[in-house]
């Protein structure tokens, strides 16, 4: 058995474990609260977003539009969302196993677009890395979804990619996350039900010109928001059973400890028992 | 007075405004565009610009960049990739974000360079005269 003192040492440094866990917790659970706030924020615009869309389509305009546009698929796009940072569980190894997945199965030829460091490292040398955005930060900005959209957009543009699709955490609460593929073009349009007529300024073909690279964005930046929501959630459940584990193993560990000084002790006794037995 | 509209305007932020107004300008593609209550529907493109709106008799404004207003059954929805209200907005900072986008242009960069710097400059100069005409006002 180790001496008391080996084990008071180990218990000293898996209480500064605790301790870290600790506090990596319940600053996960801070930012969490945060990027839910978020999410929530996001809802509105991107749900009128969406009915202006359905407008268009019930106004039986003729709208042809490039992103709107189907046509045979030889290539096809997935944008992979991830952390940067791990210590999150099975966060990032979820999703990755997900694409991962979905590539080996796919007969066409596919290219990656990574956001997210933990994803650009996996895919860094398997999968067709077409381009990455990384270090977005614990607060994706509306520009950064910006960035994507347009380099994803001219690229299904170009013809480099025929169909492209978002795969992200999406949040259902700080325990369950659920990787997701969502299509992302090109846009299927909403069914729209036939409504009041509306005008339509400049053009309608104008107006869809305008909003369908408005909508990628959203939906990227809902994507972002949400994977960030699902990783702090992720972070947070990792380190509370992290915490929990560190407390059994003090336990444990302190258990050992006082048998063993009980065990020093009581064989110290029984020599010095002995000893005196022997004088007499 | 023809009594009133609902007035939301939503960005990727959130809920900028809700509220129940006389009458709104809105910097339009095809120029200012003025709205009252029962007004047609309507969809259409925004410019990077100045949005005013009456209630009460006093004028708010707010500095908007690009977007779309939708009209229908005296609702009327602007949907704007950012929103300031006028009182809200640092007169410092568009001043800097001004001269900055200006410094660029003079620079004449690459063709994405310039474009990006010009819509810079739209927006600070739609946030710089948000921001002046709200201070006049008090």
């Amino acid at each position: 058995m180790a001496g008391v003192r080996d084990i008071r040492r180990r218990i000293r440094s898996v209480r500064n474990m605790q301790q870290i866990t600790k506090a990596m917790k319940m600053v996960a659970a801070a930012k969490l609260r945060k990027a839910q706030e978020k999410v929530i924020a996001a809802r509105p615009y991107a749900r009128q977003l969406q009915a202006v869309l359905a407008r268009l389509a019930q106004a039986q305009v003729d709208v042809s539009h490039p992103l709107l546009e189907k046509r045979p698929v030889q290539k096809l796009g997935y944008i992979l969302v991830t952390s940067d940072r791990g210590l999150c569980g099975g966060f990032n190894a979820s999703l990755i196993r997900m694409t991962d997945s979905i590539i080996q199965e796919e007969s066409r030829s596919s290219g990656l677009v990574a956001v997210g460091r933990k994803g650009r490292d996996f895919f860094r040398r398997k999968a067709n890395l077409i381009t990455e955005f990384i270090g977005l930060g614990d607060d994706p900005s509306y520009g950064q979804a910006k960035n994507i959209a347009e380099a994803v957009i001219r690229l299904y543009q170009d013809g480099e990619l025929d169909e492209v699709h978002l795969i992200y955490a999406e949040f259902i609460n700080a325990i369950q996350q659920k990787p997701t593929m969502l299509k992302l073009l090109p846009i299927e349009q909403p069914e729209g039900k036939l409504g009041r007529q509306y005008i339509f300024e400049p053009s309608p073909a104008d107006i869809i010109a305008r909003l369908l690279p408005k909508y990628v964005e959203i939906l990227i930046f809902r994507a972002l928001l949400e994977s960030k929501a699902s990783e702090q959630g992720a972070r947070m459940t990792a380190m509370g059973s992290a915490t929990d584990n560190a407390k059994e193993m003090i336990d444990r560990l302190t258990l050992a400890m006082n048998r063993a000084r009980q065990a020093a002790i009581t064989k110290e006794i029984s020599e010095i028992v002995g000893g005196a037995a022997a004088l007499e | 007075m023809a009594g009133t509209f609902a007035l939301r305007v939503v960005s990727p932020q959130g809920n900028v405004l809700k509220d129940d107004v006389e009458f709104m300008v809105l910097p339009s593609e095809a120029g200012e565009l003025g709205i009252l209550p029962n007004h047609a529907p309507l969809i259409a493109g925004l410019n990077v610009g100045v949005m005013r709106y009456t209630k009460d008799g006093s004028t708010q404004r707010l500095a908007i960049s690009g977007g779309f207003v939708e009209v229908a059954d005296n609702q009327v929805t602007v949907l704007a990739e950012t929103a300031e209200p006028g009182g809200m907005i640092d007169l410092a900072r568009a001043l800097a974000a001004k001269e900055r986008a200006e410094k660029r242009l003079s620079m004449r960069t690459g063709e994405i360079d310039v474009r990006r710097a010009e819509l810079a400059l739209r927006k600070a100069l739609a946030r710089i005269s948000a921001a002046e005409d709200e201070a006049k006002q008090h």
